[in-house]
């Protein structure tokens, strides 16, 4: 019985997976344009800094820690990039590698208050989160830089030669094979489920709980601060408020993709399957003239059927797990 | 002599297959103090928690002033009159000495508000009574363990409590924070109260109690006038059970010092702990609960941090709060609670097992699951671990194999020093004896076994020699010839250092 729940949470991700497939279907019977190249183009570009920033939350998450902070790095991260182009910095490299190192920095900075302060990331990352972007604002005020030679923005943006779909996406390919062979064929992956599953076990059996946090803290920051790059490029435009609000996408893609909140669970493949179909399905319903509001709560929804589904899954094992007796009593001082 | 306030009379308690109490009786008087006495594992806890109505006797009764009683849960006792103080009281960090006192009993005025006036005044009052120095209105939080006894004092005599449990108060009290407690047991005592003290230190016993109640593997040996007793005579009736065959260790020779342990301290904890262990030998690291020993152990892994010593495994020198590295020099720690620090539950056997080696057991700094799958498969066939398959959560095995999950996974790693905290606590005779037969040809291989363990029979049958630690120093290092269970017991309780 328990092997049975075992499998059925082992294939969340093909669900996620089946449920892709049937809103494409449907989205491309029903809605006229989701069978469009223009479409998917437009659902990638989209998807390319959620992917981005969700696959290192990915792996933060699973170890139990959490960083509401992604959204407002990637905001630091494009005013850092505009003021430095402003004032007369022409090199992509160096505005890459300085935003780059900017969101290593702000992902120490979160990572150093969690593992070395020993406070819960929900806190400091919500305090970084009005900090990172209240810095954003500081750097340009309500300024938005959008001077870019059009070389880079048509690169950022371009198709794969012969093809609609943007180049990016194999970047993104590549980034998530990466990431997806850390967690589920190395020993670092290894590591992280068992901390988000008992750190303490975990410190036991010799695992650097603190450092291993630490780190996906840091990549977390960088990969945010990439994603910010991007999104400058994108919409040629860099704003204090750029992706205000993608924390929630980004989270909200992690977690339908069925990744628990308390950590421990999860896999890299749903991950990028609920990145995609949350793209599809806001831009589907965009296009059937579904109102902004009615797409708020469809999101809102799925969030919550995400957290409630390995969470009912979950529930049941403990419930089979209580029914077993245990042969330990209680010690005597 | 007074009839009994409190009495208990055949009561017997089990947890699943486990007798904790059997048949035992007790008569607590008023205007007494009554001492409990039992090695670790006696059955004094059990009998505490049922006075407190947190579990129930499965047979037996309970006489209040000569009437049945029935406990049903902790606000039944306190309605009798019966008060626990534990050994660490539970306050509420955060709100005032007198809000704790009065803590959902607030007396109320008008609208149901409470009356913080009275709240203050009644708390002064106790105080007064108590003749305790303290400021109701400062809040819980950064007091003294002996302030917060005296507040759970407080609490209990608010409500009029006739029969106050202390269930060892003085395990973290200076001298004079003891003689403070003991003057206020006293003054209750002589004011009529039935107090039952908990404790294992016996100046302390024989200086406050009349009555000595003696516990041993959950029955009663005897109930005597501590006028007619000695510390001898309660140590050998502690500790007075053959000592079993069961335990088969083998003689092996003796080789080099493996694990060298110097002048290892951390504040608050352990103070200037030396000790050697050789390989081929089995040393136990006896003493009570809260002596220091898991504490020591965790600091030589370096899952804690250690004020001052050093500690040389096969000659080299650990860094101090790096496991890793104590790990890679040869060490391992099965710990103490198996289901929080030994194994990740919620994980499959397999990846249990294989945590601590899983960059050795990596291609490339690759994992494909065969290399562990394999690695897996021959410890757990070694150790006869029995699970329905290596993938199973290890939350779904018995106690006993998951403690062989634990084994496996570190005898995986070669040790050449292993340390195992409460190895055989909580499970089976049979898997205990196989534990037991492993550590000792682990001996024989040349490995170096440093054992903490509460059990005397454990620690006699299988060690080498016996380490005893009190109140966070070594107090004897007893070789296997002259270690009994009374040359144990006394070290470990401090009598006659």
């Amino acid at each position: 019985m328990a092997e049975r729940i075992r499998r059925a949470a082992g294939s969340w991700d093909f669900l996620v997976l089946v449920a892709l497939v049937l809103v494409v279907v449907i989205g491309a019977v029903s809605i006229e344009g989701v069978a469009s190249p223009r479409f998917w183009r437009f659902v990638i570009l989209e998807a390319i800094p959620i992917a981005v920033i969700a696959l290192p939350l990915t792996l933060l998450i699973i170890t139990g820690e959490i960083d509401l902070s992604v959204a407002s790095v990637l905001g630091l991260s494009c005013t850092v990039m505009g003021k430095l182009w402003a004032s007369g910095v022409h090199s992509l490299p160096v505005l890459v590698l300085v935003c780059l190192a900017l969101g290593v920095l702000c992902g120490a900075v979160n990572g150093l208050f969690v593992t070395r302060f020993g406070l819960p990331s929900l806190a400091v990352t919500i305090g970084t989160l009005a900090l990172y972007r209240g810095l954003a604002y500081v750097t340009l005020g309500d300024k938005a830089i959008a001077d870019y030679p059009t070389s880079w923005t048509d690169g950022a943006v371009a198709p794969i030669p012969g093809l609609t779909i943007p180049w990016m996406i194999i970047v993104v390919a590549v980034l998530a094979i990466l990431f997806a062979v850390v967690l589920h064929a190395t020993p670092v992956g290894r590591g992280l489920y068992a901390i988000g599953n008992n750190d303490e076990a975990s410190r036991f059996a010799g695992v650097a709980v603190g450092k291993t946090k630490f780190w996906l803290f840091v990549a977390t920051g960088a990969m945010s601060a990439l994603a910010g790059i991007f999104w400058t490029l994108r919409f040629a435009s860099a704003r204090a408020d750029n992706g205000n609000g993608l924390e929630l996408a980004v989270i909200a893609a992690v977690l339908l993709g069925g990744v628990s909140i308390f950590g421990g669970r999860g896999g890299l493949l749903g991950v990028v399957g609920a990145v995609v179909l949350l793209g599809v399905l806001r831009n589907a319903l965009q296009l059937a003239d579904v109102p902004a509001n009615a797409l708020t709560i469809v999101t809102g929804s799925l969030l919550i059927a995400s957290v409630v589904g390995p969470n009912a899954v979950a529930i049941a094992r403990a419930r089979l797990r209580r029914r077993r007796p245990t042969t330990s009593i209680p010690t005597t001082p | 002599m007074s009839t009994a306030l409190l009495g208990l009379d055949g009561v017997s308690k089990s947890y699943g297959a486990v007798a904790a109490l059997r048949d035992v009786r007790l008569e607590l008087r008023a205007g007494e103090a009554h001492a409990l006495v039992g090695e670790n594992g006696a059955g004094k806890s059990t009998l505490v928690k049922i006075l407190a109505g947190v579990h129930q006797p499965d047979t037996g009764v309970l006489t209040f002033d000569g009437k049945p009683l029935v406990l049903g849960n902790p606000a039944d006792a306190r309605a009798a009159g019966i008060a626990v103080i534990y050994q660490e009281p539970t306050l509420f960090p955060d709100l005032t000495v007198a809000e704790n006192i009065f803590m959902g009993r607030q007396p109320r005025r008008s609208l149901g508000r409470i009356d913080h006036a009275a709240v203050r005044a009644r708390t002064r009052d106790l105080f007064d009574r108590l003749g305790v120095a303290l400021d109701p209105d400062r809040p819980a939080r950064g007091l003294s363990i002996a302030d917060q006894q005296l507040v759970e004092i407080a609490k209990a005599l608010s409500f009029d409590a006739r029969v106050l449990v202390m269930d060892e108060p003085t395990a973290a009290l200076s001298g004079v924070e003891v003689e403070r407690l003991f003057g206020v047991a006293r003054s209750l005592r002589d004011s009529g109260a039935a107090v039952l003290f908990i404790s294992h230190r016996f100046d302390e016993i024989f200086a406050l109690c009349q009555t000595i109640t003696v516990l041993r593997d959950g029955q009663w040996v005897s109930t005597d006038a501590a006028a007619d007793l000695t510390v001898d005579r309660v140590v050998r009736r502690m500790v007075g059970r053959e000592v079993s065959s069961l335990f088969p260790k083998q003689d092996t020779k003796v080789r080099d010092v493996r694990l060298d342990v110097r002048g290892l301290s951390l504040a608050g904890w352990f103070q200037d702990v030396s000790f050697t262990v050789r390989g081929g030998e089995i040393v136990a690291l006896a003493g009570l609960v809260g002596a220091g020993r898991s504490e020591v152990v965790r600091a030589i892994f370096g899952i804690d941090r250690y004020d001052a010593g050093e500690v040389h495994v096969d000659g080299r020198r650990l860094r101090a709060g790096d496991t890793d590295a104590a790990i890679a020099a040869g060490l391992a720690l099965v710990p103490e609670d198996r289901r929080q620090q030994g194994l990740v539950m919620e994980l499959s056997v397999e990846r249990n097992q294989t945590l601590p080696r899983r960059w050795k057991l990596s291609t490339a700094g690759l994992l494909t699951g065969k290399a562990e799958r394999a690695a897996a498969r021959t410890w757990s066939e070694r150790l006869q671990v029995k699970t329905s398959s290596l993938r199973a959560p290890v939350s779904t095995l018995s106690g006993g194999n998951q403690q062989k999950v634990v084994l496996a996974k570190w005898l995986a790693t070669e040790p050449g020093v292993l340390i195992v905290d409460e190895p055989t606590r909580g499970i089976d005779v049979g898997t205990k004896a196989e534990v037991h037969r492993l550590l000792s040809a682990l001996a024989a291989d040349g490995v170096a076994v440093l054992m903490v363990s509460s059990e005397l029979p454990e620690v006699l049958g299988m060690a080498d020699r016996v380490l005893v630690m009190h109140e966070g120093r070594l107090t004897a290092d007893i070789p296997r010839a002259s270690a009994d269970e009374e040359s144990v017991m006394q070290a470990a309780t401090g009598v006659g250092r």
